[in-house]
């Protein structure tokens, strides 16, 4: 499965959802798709996207928030994985892209190409929802089911090491903090 | 254990006054009573850490999501989070609310808490993080505010160092 090809089938699903990706390849492809005022990209601090998008769903429980994590960078915060199953906000789905590889920086392979097992560390970390997909009809289907089911997820998706030729866009860092962070504002329940 | 009840509780009313509803946390002695409050406050979200670096992700999160935040943490905590203050924070330009426990200065008897209090100020000066020192009750409240106050107009991190002087009592 191609990454691209896995955010290609869930882009028109995303539009009802908050979402905040990693670096580098993820956020180079789901802009290549189409940017859009819910979506952030965390483009440093490898680890915290995780954590970023748990204090989302946790102010904002109404919202359906998605974070698109990777192997390389879930793995430098496990930690956050336990703290996620400790408070298991219903409004998050964790998908953690799982190419075997810190790609952005060279390719050099990451400890799921000797076998730790994202899903499994993620279950024994007490969140009560994981799946692993290996086709695009598989990551569909349970990426919709994990927003329909109410509950915290992670779902894992083994993709192929490949990604864009570049990863600067023409969106800035700024531009879309403050854009996301209006657009949010703007989704405020009435009654606030 | 001689941590201040009184003092802490002026801490976590100032808190409650800056609007403050999100509060992450990993426990350390200085810090008990302040984390129990929280736990005990109804209106106000605890988020119990693995490691203080998250607290940044979740703090800026919040931010985003419209929430007031305060983080708690030992000054170990506060180097341990250091590439999330730089990368997140202050490359996104996001006002973080650091209260750090300030172990290892003058009467600090654990010798294992002794070189972090030789390493805080020097690398808050080293983020131009700007930061002063609760040591004294009637300066807590209206230093916490000002604190955050200059957090959230300058979009950047702040921090509050909390003083032997005001946390222990013996």
């Amino acid at each position: 499965m191609l990454r691209i090809d896995a955010l290609q089938a869930i882009y028109p699903t995303l539009e009802r959802c908050v979402v905040v990706t990693i670096m580098g390849a993820v956020s180079a492809e789901l802009q290549s798709l189409g940017h859009r005022a819910s979506f952030f990209y965390l483009l440093h601090s490898m680890g915290l996207a995780s954590s970023m998008g748990l204090g989302i769903a946790l102010a904002r429980p109404e919202l359906p928030v998605v974070v698109l994590d990777g192997d390389g960078s879930i793995l430098m915060n496990l930690g956050a994985l336990t703290t996620m199953a400790r408070y298991r906000p219903r409004n998050l789905v964790h998908v953690v892209f799982d190419n075997e590889s810190l790609l952005s920086v060279g390719g050099f392979p990451t400890a799921t190409a000797t076998g730790s097992d994202i899903a499994g560390i993620a279950a024994a970390a007490g969140i009560p929802r994981t799946s692993t997909a290996r086709t695009i009809a598989q990551f569909t289907a349970l990426f919709d089911e994990s927003l329909r089911a109410n509950e915290l997820t992670t779902l894992v998706a083994k993709v192929e090491a490949k990604g864009p030729p570049v990863y600067l866009t023409d969106l800035p860092m700024l531009e879309n903090r403050f854009q996301f962070q209006r657009h949010l504002r703007s989704l405020r329940p009435s009654q606030e | 254990m001689p941590v201040s009840v009184k003092n802490s509780q002026l801490i976590y009313a100032a808190l409650k006054a800056c609007g403050v509803s999100l509060i992450s946390a990993l426990p350390e002695t200085w810090l008990v009573h302040l984390i129990q409050m929280a736990e005990d406050d109804p209106e106000m979200m605890l988020v119990r850490l693995a490691k203080e670096e998250e607290g940044v992700g979740i703090s800026a999160g919040a931010h985003l999501a419209g929430a007031k935040s305060a983080m708690l943490m030992q000054n170990h905590g506060f180097l341990a989070s250091v590439n999330g203050i730089v990368s997140l924070a202050r490359l996104y330009r996001i006002p973080l609310l650091m209260l750090i426990s300030y172990r290892g200065e003058f009467g600090e008897r654990d010798p294992w808490q002794t070189e972090g209090g030789g390493a805080t100020e020097s690398v808050l000066r080293a983020l131009s993080i700007p930061h002063e020192r609760l040591d004294e009750p009637t300066h807590v409240a209206h230093r916490i505010k000002k604190a955050q106050t200059l957090a959230e107009s300058s979009l950047k991190p702040v921090a509050l160092l909390l003083c032997r002087d005001l946390m222990w009592e013996e």
